[in-house]
Order: structure tokens, then C-alpha cells, then sequence
């Protein structure tokens, strides 16, 4: 009897191991699935001319990502540029100055916003942004303007990260230490000077790592954004210029990728220069976001 | 002094400001789904498959979509628990004295979220291919039940690290190995299984990305694991797509019911993790 369950604990213990093993070499093995694939384009051409190349004919093999990475970066620049002092001002009011009733009313629709998918904010931005674009802002800075733009694709997205970067700030801002505070204040200091000169530059780690992991988070979605930037191959010059962002040609032409030698190697690279990147970000803030955890409890 | 009391209403009055903006942006969204979609709603769109000319504004529904998505999402919530269930006990209770390595799964696990549905979308796809499969409801399936792994995980490892240390002590001093202790602690929280069960249905059902290679779409609901099957967010994405108004408003209306599903789902797990985090204080 005794010897029965003993095996049995092991055994279980085993297989658990086993199962957590697979589930973390994920990672590894999307990395190498992901090269693997890519290897005949990359045979073909070198990273470099990859990279910086803005020609862009799959019938001919010739493969520039040039154009696909500035409207990424276009989306995710502006995404960042629109969140990131709204997020801040956000937090800052409802950790320091407001009343806790409002953080507990504000945070269950933050949560809120949080589980609703992708393919809803495109839909608003359609319904919503576009139109507001085309008609009440573009008219004033351009001539003419479709509405489908790199602007209306750093909307959508900086809405889809608020719930990301207010989570996290919350959390930085509330383990500031009361004693900084109070010595501030008792000095005379006015409670926004308190926040500007000690309280922000005290978080500013954390304020980092929140905006690696919400520009991992922008770089990486699809379908919101393919449905309101315009998908126009070109670099962009100006906010309301259309944009083609890496998960957008990804998904776009999955179809046709089967058809046309070197394609479906091509597109695979596209989405392990995704991966590593992504990967990098969300290891960097990660360390980080421990790190402060780790001094807080200390 | 002036200055800097103004300096401090002025900073204020931004803070207000933006909390404003960040907390009605979730109503200027759910808002602009209804105002748009609630017009379009008809009885048929939820119990009707596509009909003949659906695609140019004549009858139908999209029954085929919800029952593709409820297939794709209850089945890889529930591969995915089979999967994630075992690793949340392992990192929590098999490694004991060993805490810098159970935080770098932890850690793992936290990329892995990180990675975007469209790189799993692609692995999948890449999957299928080497097993030769073609796109089906095992496909997406398969895809999806990667992505909410990492989800599953993190979130029944915070559950279990709620569970009382003297709970699991009490149960090992009397002699239980570590596998009936385990047994215990998956009974205290329960609760927590299904909020994490909850969650990561809702974010599979929403999901478009990992689906896209992997699922296909088709306007019948399907019979076997090998059929492809449509799912709610890409029979929006493609009626979006229509030139035809009626088809347009449909989609609208298509949105409108994912809304709603991932908002019952969303507010169900949020109830219940403040039910269960009340009854552990």
C-alpha cells in the first residue's frame, strides 16, 4: 500500500515535470520552428538587405522588409506618444489624489477594456476613428486623407494598451514609500512637486518597463490595426500616410504564400522578426519589473 | 507661490482630464457597437447558418461562426487546462527549495503571454504543415491552445499561492504524499479553476489571429475535428469587408454579440475572483 502511493507521487511528479518542461520549451521551439522556415529566404538574401530593402516583388523573389517595419514602428511611435501621458496623468490622479471610491469604480472598467478582442477596437476604429480622421482632423493638416492611416492604426492601439500601462503603473506608484512623500511635503514642497521631483523620478523604472511591455504589446497586434492603417507599402512620411505593419502582411497574405516559391519562408521570417524582438522587449521589462518587486519587499 | 499652486490646479486638472478619457474610452467603444450593430440584430443572425446569398445581403445567419468559436474555445481552454493544471502544481508544490528556478518558469511563462496571437498563429499553421494537416477545427484548436497556456498557468499559479501554507502542511504531516496533498489544495480552489477557465475562454473566443492559418472558414457548422470551421471574429472581419451595406450591418451586428459574450464572460470571472479573494480574508 505504502509503496503504491509512493510510486504513484513519482510517477505524477514525473509527468508533471514532463508537461512543464514541454510548455516552457515553447518558446524555444517557436524560435527554431520560426528559423527553420526561414532559412531559404535567408539563403537567398542576407539580414541586412532583408531589412533595409524597400523592394518588395514575391514573384520575383525579392524580398524588402523596409517599408513593413517603418509602419510598425509609425503605429507603435504614435500608440506610445498618445498612451503613455494619459496613462501617467491617470494613475498618478488615482493613486495620489483621488478619492479610493474612484479607483474602485475605474479599475473594473479598465479591466473591462482589457478583455475586449482585437477585432472589436478595429471594428470601432472603422465605425469610429476613420470617420473622425477623415472629416474633423486630416481636413485641417491635409488636403485629402481617407481616414485609413498610421494615425487612426496609433489610436486604436493606444486605447488597446491604456489597460496594459495602468495596471502596471498602479501597481509601481502604490508601493512608493509614504516616508518619501512626507519628507517632501514637510520640506514645503507643494503635492505636484512631490510627484514631479521625487515620486516620477522614483518610478521611472517602472515606467519604463510598462512602456517596453506595452511596445511589445503594439508591435505584435494584427487585426485591429491591419483594418484602419490603409495597408499601403510604403514608408510613411506624415501621420495621416497609410501604413503596412508586419503582423498586417503576415496576415494579409497567408493565402497566397503557398503558391509562390520562397513566400511562405519570407512571411515566416516576417513573424520570427516579430518573435525576437517581442522576446527581447518582454525579457528587459520583465527583469526589470521583478527587480523593483524584489527591492519593494526588501 | 502662485505660480506654483497654479502650476499644481493646472497638472490637476489634466489628471482629471485623462482619467476621464482612459475610463470612457471602454463606453465610446462598447457605445459605438450598439449605437451601430443593435439595428442590424435579428433572431436569424443566432440561429440561422449562412443561406444561399448571405454574402450579398440575403437571409441568413451566423450561427456557424458562434458554434465554430464555442468549439475552437472550449476545446483548447480545456487541452489547455489538462496542460496547465499539472505545471501550476509543479512549479508550486514539486519545487520546494528551489525558488530562483520556479521563478524563471514563472518568468518563461510571462514571455510566453507576451507573444502575440499572430506568431502562434503562425507556428500553428507551421505544425499543420509538417503533420500534413489542412485547416481545421483541430488546426485552430492546436493554435489557440497555445496561446492560453501561458494564461491558464499564471493565472491558477496565483490561485494556488492564495491556498493557506498551513493547508497543505497540515495535509502532508498527516501523511499524504505530495500528490494527495495536491489533491487537496485543487479542491480549495476551485473557485479559481473556473475564473481562470472563464478567462482564458473569453480571450480564445476573441482571438483572430492564431485562428486565421489554422482554422479556415466555412459556412457550415462543423462535424468533425478534420472540417474547417468559421469563428465570430473573422466572420466579422470578412463581412467588414463586404462593399454591401446590409452585409456591413451585419458584421456590425456580429460584433455586437461578441461584445456582449466577452463582456458576460469578462464581468462572470471578475464577480468571482472578489467572491473567492473575500472568502480567503
Amino acid at each position: 500500500m505504502q509503496t503504491i502511493r509512493l510510486l504513484k507521487d513519482k510517477i505524477i511528479s514525473k509527468l508533471m515535470l514532463l508537461f512543464t518542461i514541454l510548455s516552457v520549451s515553447l518558446v524555444f521551439i517557436i524560435g527554431i520552428g520560426l528559423y527553420y522556415k526561414s532559412i531559404p529566404v535567408l539563403q537567398n538574401s542576407t539580414w541586412g538587405h532583408l531589412l533595409t530593402s524597400s523592394v518588395w516583388k514575391p514573384l520575383k523573389g525579392l524580398f524588402g522588409f523596409y517599408p513593413y517595419i517603418m509602419g510598425t514602428l509609425w503605429v507603435t511611435g504614435i500608440a506610445i506618444i498618445i498612451a503613455l501621458p494619459l496613462c501617467v496623468l491617470t494613475s498618478l490622479y488615482i493613486v495620489e489624489y483621488a478619492h479610493p471610491r474612484v479607483r474602485r469604480i475605474l479599475m473594473p472598467f479598465v479591466n473591462l477594456l482589457s478583455g475586449i478582442p482585437p477585432v472589436i477596437f478595429g471594428v470601432w476604429g472603422v465605425l469610429f476613428i476613420i470617420p473622425l480622421i477623415q472629416d474633423h482632423i486630416a481636413p485641417h493638416f491635409v488636403e485629402f486623407s481617407t481616414g485609413y492611416s498610421v494615425l487612426a492604426g496609433g489610436i486604436v492601439l493606444a486605447v488597446m494598451i491604456f489597460p496594459l500601462i495602468v495596471s502596471i503603473l498602479n501597481e509601481v506608484l502604490r508601493t512608493m514609500p509614504q516616508e518619501l512623500k512626507d519628507a517632501s511635503l514637510a520640506l514645503g514642497a507643494t503635492k505636484w512637486e512631490t510627484i514631479k521631483k521625487v515620486i516620477l523620478r522614483k518610478a521611472l523604472p517602472g515606467i519604463i518597463a510598462a512602456t517596453v511591455l506595452a511596445i511589445s504589446r503594439a508591435f505584435g497586434e494584427t487585426i485591429a490595426v491591419l483594418m484602419v492603417c490603409g495597408n499601403n507599402a510604403v514608408v510613411p512620411h506624415s501621420v495621416f500616410d497609410a501604413g503596412y505593419p508586419l503582423p498586417a502582411l503576415i496576415a494579409n497574405n497567408y493565402g497566397d504564400m503557398m503558391s509562390i516559391p520562397l513566400y511562405d519562408s519570407a512571411l515566416m521570417f516576417a513573424a520570427l522578426l516579430l518573435f525576437i524582438i517581442i522576446l527581447l522587449f518582454n525579457i528587459i521589462s520583465r527583469i526589470i519589473l521583478s527587480r523593483l518587486e524584489r527591492k519593494m519587499a526588501a | 507661490m502662485r505660480r506654483r499652486n497654479l502650476e499644481e490646479l493646472f497638472f490637476k486638472f489634466l489628471m482629471v482630464l485623462a482619467t476621464l478619457v482612459v475610463g470612457g474610452s471602454f463606453f465610446l467603444i462598447v457605445g459605438t457597437i450598439f449605437y451601430k450593430g443593435a439595428p442590424y440584430m435579428t433572431f436569424d443572425m443566432l440561429t440561422k447558418t449562412p443561406g444561399g446569398g448571405f454574402y450579398i445581403g440575403k437571409e441568413g445567419g451566423i450561427l456557424n461562426a458562434i458554434i465554430g468559436s464555442m468549439y475552437v474555445a472550449g476545446g483548447a481552454t480545456i487541452l489547455g487546462l489538462i496542460i496547465s493544471i499539472p505545471v501550476a502544481i509543479y512549479l508550486n508544490m514539486y519545487m520546494d527549495g528551489k525558488k530562483f528556478l520556479s521563478n524563471t518558469l514563472r518568468m518563461v511563462f510571462d514571455v510566453l503571454f507576451g507573444i502575440p496571437s499572430i506568431v502562434y498563429g503562425a507556428f500553428g499553421f507551421l505544425i499543420m504543415v509538417y503533420f500534413g494537416l489542412r485547416a481545421s477545427l483541430l488546426g485552430g484548436i492546436i493554435a489557440v491552445t497555445l496561446l492560453v497556456i501561458p494564461i491558464l498557468v499564471r493565472t491558477l499559479d496565483e490561485v494556488i499561492r492564495t491556498v493557506p501554507l498551513e493547508l497543505r502542511d497540515a495535509a502532508l504531516s498527516l501523511g499524504s504524499t505530495r500528490w494527495e496533498t495536491a489533491k487537496v489544495v485543487l479542491r480549495a480552489i476551485r473557485p479559481g479553476i473556473i475564473t481562470a477557465i472563464l478567462i482564458s475562454f473569453g480571450r480564445a473566443i476573441g482571438d483572430v489571429a492564431a485562428v486565421l492559418f489554422t482554422a479556415g472558414f466555412s459556412d457550415n457548422i462543423p462535424t468533425s475535428l478534420h472540417e474547417p470551421a468559421a469563428t465570430l471574429p473573422l466572420a466579422i472581419f470578412f463581412q467588414l469587408g463586404s462593399p454591401i451595406e446590409e452585409v456591413q450591418g451585419r458584421g456590425y451586428a456580429s460584433a455586437l454579440i461578441l461584445t456582449i459574450v466577452v463582456l458576460i464572460i469578462t464581468i462572470l470571472s471578475e464577480l468571482l475572483v472578489k467572491k473567492f479573494y473575500k472568502h480567503k480574508s
